[in-house]
């Protein structure tokens, strides 16, 4: 034991692990054959995948006019679920980079995969906008390059072109961030593999060999990919949110849009979070890794982001009252009493209602209320995205154009249809890669593990474990 | 990164306590140590190494410049001066407009720069075949690492009785 620990700190390792466990019971996931959960749940993804490739291919094929979007509401579905999918992909970037430079040593638990599943989650935002173009082989069109039309600028005033650049930027560096986390421990497996699979991570974790100069060099890349990462998280969504700020509808056009969809994004991405882990700790026996105070450590992420959330939404009503716009006024008005009431409600019960049950440390810690609220609060954000995009749009400024939306069967194929892809590249994922950062739990061990530090600890400061039995009773 | 082979006598400990001291000791010694290996990036290592900082951060700051440049310069070339469109009643060089496409534009070129720099000053990229001495450093068990290709029988035995003396779990020879 070379630190102290003070007895605040949780047990993040559980079951008496040395360096040796911790490269077993993470690697073994990727080496043994696939088990019959596995088996079934990729089954059904695979099959949502190939509903939508069904429904891209289409949409593609007969136009826009598919889909239930009119020209009064222009978004819908589309832009929706393109907002959803990137909000629930700042929680990865979040946990690794954030939660880095906050020094937060529960991160190591569940930084690897949630920074998969924001990969993931962007990936399958991408394909809204690029879709939703209706003449999607003109896409090129968006990207500023040399061309014989001019040659043609694109618009850099607008913020859908932000996007672009953010969108990218975002995805390219998130999977830098992710890779090169992942590189000394596809060296693990490499060093356990033979034959096929040995040469395979021989290839992908290039040529790693865990030399104390490349460690430095790697933690420092590590620290400054969270360090430009963080602000990267925090501008992509306010760009996303610039979507609809910039604009002059009323209930779009308002300066709280930025940090009210950075809060929505970390909150819902929480949430998926905390999906993804509790069936991933239960099918990969992960329990001692992915633990009940990691679970505990999120839910208080939730819970906060959930009300600012909450507070956000009764700002905005505030302020629609206290401007005395009667355009805002009515904005708001007409989301509680209008046609879509039952969204809002619904946006309102499941985001600022639920999560607070969070308070509760019982609730916190149980993995049966976790599972179930993380999915309530993912259902509330899609509503949150559908009254701001869709009910907003029915009705605007101009009485004669106020219309009605429904989805139809290809949107609603389309976004089941990327929750196939988003499942499938995850659990693909689960097989390929260890799930847990390998390297990082090991570095925490120490200090982290129910053998030095917690209520079991046995080479204890008797000071040290009785302190944090006190604390353990609460 | 010598194509040719080195003899190499290598010292596995099991933990990294056990590590740091040897590898203190073996300065003070003065020994040449080749390389020191660990399953995860040991807190305390560097400085008693004497191993000199990373200045990949400075490296970062400069191909961030070179992003925000390039993409701020580009697009008030292209929109104030190659092709002047009004957009909505905004000036033709609208700053403020350009402020998200340079910010995402100088943390492109650091994370990509320094990502990219980091591998080749590593001698690391797909299929890099590496020189693994044990598979066991990538699990569990810490390594110093002598180059003794042209050590005499004298150094080699100096060395033997240094691991024994620092409590190296396991030595051997290896040539890579």
């Amino acid at each position: 034991m070379s630190q102290p620990v003070a007895p605040v700190r949780h047990v993040l390792i559980e079951g008496n692990k040395t360096y040796h466990n911790i490269s077993e019971d993470l690697c073994v996931p990727t080496e043994k054959a696939p088990s019959r959960e596995w088996i079934l749940a990729f089954s059904l993804s695979a099959a949502f995948l190939g509903l939508y490739i069904f429904a891209v291919t289409w949409t593609i094929w007969k136009g826009i006019g598919e889909w239930g979007a009119n020209r009064t509401i222009n978004w819908a579905w589309d832009i929706t679920n393109f907002v959803w999918w990137i909000g629930i992909g700042h929680a990865g970037t979040l946990i690794s980079a954030i939660l880095l430079l906050f020094r937060q040593r529960w991160r190591t638990g569940v930084n690897r995969a949630a920074e998969a599943m924001t990969i993931f989650a962007v990936m399958c935002a991408g394909q809204f906008p690029l879709i939703h173009m209706g003449r999607l082989w003109l896409a090129f069109f968006i990207f500023p390059f040399p061309n014989t039309r001019g040659p043609l600028w694109v618009n850099f005033n607008s913020p859908l072109l932000w996007d672009v650049f953010a969108i990218s930027t975002y995805f390219s560096v998130s999977l830098l961030f992710w890779y090169t986390g992942l590189v000394p421990d596809l060296a693990t497996v490499r060093d356990r593999a033979a034959g096929f699979r040995k040469k395979m991570y021989e290839i992908f974790s290039f040529g790693w060999t865990g030399s104390a100069k490349h460690w430095q060099r790697w933690e420092s890349l590590s620290l400054i990919l969270a360090g430009i990462s963080t602000p990267l998280v925090l501008s992509v969504h306010t760009i996303v949110s610039f979507d609809f700020a910039t604009s002059v509808i009323p209930g779009w056009h308002t300066t709280i849009f930025p940090p009210y969809f950075v809060a929505g994004a970390i909150f819902s991405g929480f949430a998926m979070v905390q999906t993804l882990m509790v069936i991933t700790r239960k099918v990969l026996k992960l329990e001692e890794y992915i633990t009940i105070n990691h679970i505990d450590s999120m839910n208080k992420v939730i819970v906060l982001t959930g009300t600012i959330v909450g507070v956000a939404y009764l700002t905005e009503l505030f302020i629609a009252w206290y401007s005395g716009y009667i355009y805002e006024q009515f904005a708001f008005y007409n989301r509680v009493f209008g046609v879509y009431w039952w969204s809002y409600f619904g946006m309102m019960f499941c985001n600022v209602v639920s999560p607070q049950l969070f308070w509760s440390r019982k609730i916190r810690r149980s993995i049966w209320w976790t599972f179930f609220l993380s999915i309530v609060v993912n259902i509330g954000m899609w509503f949150e995205r559908f009254v701001i995009i869709a009910t907003t749009l029915a009705r605007d400024y101009l009485p004669s154009s106020w219309s009605y939306y429904s989805p139809t069967w290809v949107e609603i194929s389309l976004f089941t249809g990327t929750l196939g892809l988003f499942f499938t590249l995850f659990l693909i994922f689960t097989r390929v890669a260890p799930v847990v950062a390998i390297a990082e739990v090991k570095a925490i061990l120490k200090v982290a593990g129910d053998q030095f530090i917690g209520p079991n600890a046995k080479k204890s400061h008797g000071h040290a474990a009785h302190e944090t039995e006190k604390q353990e009773k609460h | 990164m010598a194509a040719e082979s080195k003899k190499v006598l290598y010292g596995l400990y099991n933990d990294e306590e056990d590590l740091k001291s040897a590898v203190k000791s073996a300065r003070k010694d003065h020994l040449d140590v080749m390389d020191v290996l660990t399953p995860f990036p040991v807190h305390g290592l560097d400085p008693i190494m004497g191993l000199n900082e990373s200045r990949l951060h400075i490296l970062g700051f400069i191909y961030g410049a070179i992003g925000a440049t390039f993409g701020f310069g580009f697009m008030s070339w292209a929109l104030a001066s190659d092709w002047p469109i009004l957009f909505g009643g905004k000036p033709y060089w609208p700053v403020p407009s350009f402020i998200p496409i340079t910010f995402e534009m100088t943390v492109l070129f650091a994370a990509w720069g320094m990502t990219i720099t980091f591998y080749t000053i590593c001698g690391m990229w797909p299929g890099v075949k590496a020189k693994i001495l044990d598979n066991r450093i990538t699990d569990d068990k810490f390594c110093i690492a002598f180059d003794v290709t042209d050590a005499d029988e004298k150094g080699v035995s100096g060395l033997q009785s240094f691991f024994k003396k620092t409590g190296a779990a396991e030595v051997n020879l290896k040539t890579i």
